[in-house]
């Protein structure tokens, strides 16, 4: 063999060799994050991506199994300071670390957490709430009712500022008479004040921790331990938690920021759990996965920036709407999974959800064409459609609205940006033509939905303007002060109606939500909000 | 006899590359004018339809004809590809025939700026740009552009200093021939072969780079198509519906394979 033989052959063995051993490497990794929580050995579960000091504390706590979940989310977190936190694809993981005063269940039926029990006076104004015994922040402090009045000021704006969640300036005082009681009083009473208060935005925190950001503390039954940012979120345990403790140990949270990777991730092992997967990529999952299926709680539509050319043309608008067929999108984009809603507001809703407004606009091309030519614009226009790219759901449907649009001479030209952008430059900046997302509602009252609308609303990001609805909405607001529910909904529900009859967007649906979980794990919980409980989830073999 | 001069005369490299070359730029050139189906034309009965005679390349997701597609994301690759070797030659031989030629301080400063420019990936650079500037297929091609810049400007250079020195540039100065005129009309002719070697080159680099500007969802935008953006959208359906991956895979390799054995051929 000549030289120069030997040395291809040398190469080539070790090209070989390189390959055979980076085979092992990620069929080793599978297998971690498959097994783990049969091997029940510290040192194994150390290896795959816990911190160190999780060794220790596994072996204080022998009676429960040491388990391990990898959760896929679509976007980073974009704070973890729960009052500051905007994305709803944060506050749902936040509600596994912090709890507010109360907490809502997986019925939508508002439960004690940092409080034992409250009683309400009957004016409505006054809220006495008692501090749960014992409770304890991740910290290992105790929760005491400086904590709650300081949580609950700086969401006011009673410590200074401006108040972070804006029905909260209806907040009078927050008094703690003794170490129990923590007292609130409001200047007006509101039958929306306590599912706010159950928001995560409302959680309690410690009123000593200066920097939450980098080390964030709460009650809730899993406590952060590491972040790597536009990566991985490392959750732990709360082994003293007040409550029933969660199952599993150790949570990773891993950014998903690319949707068309997550089949891939979840199939190659790399990921055990994700949440709203595309029916499209359910129907790729092999016989290792669960697809649970249930709604996601929000209002997907087509957002129109009232107060920029052509759509500040209700004629123009409402053409819009009378293009868009929502069941060739579903059948399209969820093979006819999702329920089509006509304003904002979805079917959990319950009461406030007014299911004809479906009907408001049956496709009717010739009628759209009309409307064009009489808001001056026969011929047709272009605009463009800023869709977020981690979202593979709205990205599909976008593609259907824009080939439905074509049909009356209207280009919506595509434009995906990241997340983060779409936060800044289209919820705050409001710099954006029209938007494909889903809007979703923190609480259960109508005002989660529809107090964006009111014309001079700071997340009125539409720029909607409106005088019948800010009369409606006042009125209903009025309503509710004297606790008369009955015309309070009848006010909501015709704000429903002006925002369907104006066309205030393209309603689209409320998306079906399929969860794809590895077998092996179960007991996962559908909520009525957009809350992600990672703590019933528990290991069945 | 005849064989034998015409494979001396042409390698066999350089006939595949351009029988490759030559039937990939012809579906292209069609794809201008013909595609056999609307390509954002959604048809819901041929959701991920297999290949079939109705559709060579089977249908995508919305029930789009992959190969309308196929041909219309040829063309978008072509183009960017295209005017970013166009911009990266026409700045690189701007500048290093200036700094070759007259060499000095003006030289110093901007191989520095190309040094700097050089030591990122032209994807990385590409991607700060598009975050500042947006994204969309021209901002695509400026930002790939002057990635390229830098590679042919330090070529031209190199081919510059060795020309100025000969004695036909030396008798052209004391002719009093004008500085651009030997530039452009005395110097710059000479460096053809070498350059056109490296246009091959980075024509090659520029599908693969503008493949993954759209593999990422910057480059062009849905619902265009380019060879990019169709891998990325077909990774979900690998496995159900491999066709959606592999034409257009297949495509990029076609289109890269022919160049490069084209260039290895003209070099020969």
């Amino acid at each position: 063999m000549t030289k120069r033989g030997k040395n291809v052959l040398f190469v080539s063995m070790l090209l070989t060799l390189t390959i055979a051993l980076g085979g092992c490497a990620g069929d080793k990794e599978a297998k971690d994050s498959n097994e783990i929580a049969q091997t029940q050995t510290a040192a194994a579960a150390g290896t795959e991506s816990s911190p160190v000091e999780k060794e220790s504390a596994a072996q204080e706590t022998k009676d429960v199994a040491d388990s391990h979940i990898t959760i896929g989310i679509p976007q980073d977190l974009d704070s973890l300071v729960p009052s500051l936190s905007q994305g709803a694809g944060t506050q749902e993981i936040l509600f596994n670390i912090y709890e507010g005063l109360i907490k809502p269940d997986s019925d939508g039926n508002l439960i004690p957490a940092v409080a034992s029990d409250y009683t309400m006076s009957e004016d409505g104004l006054t809220y006495t709430f008692t501090l749960r015994d014992g409770i304890k922040f991740h910290n290992g402090n105790p929760v005491t009712v400086a904590d709650v009045k300081y949580s609950i000021d700086t969401c006011a704006g009673l410590n200074g500022g401006e108040p972070v969640i804006s029905a909260f300036s209806n907040i009078e005082s927050v008094e703690t008479p003794d170490g129990q009681t923590i007292i609130i009083t409001l200047k007006e009473s509101s039958s929306s004040f306590l599912a706010i208060l159950a928001t995560v935005e409302a959680a309690i925190v410690p009123a000593d921790v200066d920097d939450l950001q980098t080390n964030p503390i709460g009650t809730g039954p899993y406590k952060f331990v590491s972040r790597s940012l536009q990566e991985n979120v490392i959750l732990e345990r709360f082994d003293e938690y007040w409550g029933e403790p969660a199952h599993i140990q150790d949570i990773t949270l891993k950014v998903l920021a690319d949707a068309d990777s997550i089949v891939m991730n979840l199939e190659g092992g790399a990921v055990d759990m994700v949440a709203r997967v595309s029916t499209t990529q359910a129907a790729e999952f092999g016989d290792n996965f669960e697809v649970l299926e249930g709604t996601m709680n929000l209002v997907q539509a087509v957002y129109l920036n009232n107060a920029a050319a052509p759509f500040d043309n209700e004629l123009v608008r409402q053409a819009l709407c009378y293009v868009i067929n929502k069941q060739e999108i579903l059948d399209f984009v969820s093979d006819g999974k999702g329920t089509p809603v006509g304003s904002s507001m979805f079917p959990a809703f319950g009461k406030y959800y007014i299911e004809e407004l479906n009907d408001t606009y049956t496709t009717d091309i010739d009628k759209a064409k009309e409307l064009l030519a009489q808001a001056g614009y026969a011929d047709g226009f272009s605009f463009t459609m800023k869709v977020p790219s981690n979202y593979q759901q709205h990205v599909d449907t976008a593609q259907v609205v824009a080939e439905q649009l074509k049909q009356i001479g209207v280009t919506a030209n595509i434009e995906l940006i990241e997340w983060e952008t779409w936060l800044n430059d289209v919820y705050q900046g409001r710099d954006f033509e029209a938007t494909l997302v889903g809007v979703d509602a923190s609480t259960l009252t109508a005002g989660a939905m529809l107090s964006r609308f009111r014309s001079d609303a700071h997340n009125n990001f539409i720029n909607y303007k409106n005088a019948d609805y800010d009369a409606a909405y006042a009125n209903a607001l009025a309503a509710e002060a004297v606790s008369d529910d009955e015309k309070a909904t009848q006010y909501y529900k015709e704000c429903e109606t002006i925002l369907a009859d104006t066309a205030a967007n393209v309603y689209i649906q409320d998306m079906c939500e399929l969860v794809a979980i590895r077998k092996g794990y179960a007991g996962y919980e559908f909520y009525p909000l957009y809350i992600q409980d990672f703590s019933k989830i528990y290991i069945t073999e | 006899m005849l064989m034998k001069s015409f494979r001396k005369k042409y390698p066999p490299n350089f006939v595949i590359g351009a029988v490759i070359t030559v039937v990939m730029l012809l579906l292209i050139l069609m794809s201008f004018f013909y595609t056999p189906y609307d390509i954002t034309k959604m048809d819901s009965a041929s959701k991920l339809a297999a290949p079939s005679f109705r559709h060579l390349m089977g249908c995508d997701n919305f029930g789009r004809d992959i190969f309308s597609r196929v041909l219309k994301g040829m063309e978008n690759t072509f183009v960017i590809a295209f005017l970013t070797v166009v911009i990266g030659t026409a700045g690189g031989v701007l500048i290093g025939a200036f700094t070759g030629y007259f060499g000095g301080w003006l030289d110093e400063v901007l191989m520095r700026i190309i040094d700097v420019v050089f030591a990122f990936p032209s994807i990385l650079l590409a991607l700060v740009f598009v975050s500042i500037f947006g994204t969309g297929r021209y901002n695509v091609v400026a930002a790939l552009g002057v990635a390229f810049i830098p590679s042919f400007a330090r070529i031209v250079r190199s081919e510059f200093i060795k020309y100025r020195e000969m004695d036909y540039v030396k008798s052209a100065q004391l002719a009093g021939v004008g500085r651009l005129r030997i530039i452009f009309v005395h110097i710059l002719p000479n460096t053809f072969t070498v350059l056109m070697s490296s246009i091959m080159i980075g024509f090659n680099n520029a599908v693969l780079a503008e493949a993954g500007m759209s593999y990422l969802g910057i480059g062009v935008q849905p619902p265009d198509a380019s060879l990019g953006s169709m891998l990325s959208e077909s990774q979900t359906y690998l496995f159900s519906a491999p066709w959606y991956a592999v034409f257009p895979g297949l495509m990029i390799i076609l289109l890269v394979l022919g160049f490069s054995l084209l260039a290895d051929g003209i070099k020969a």
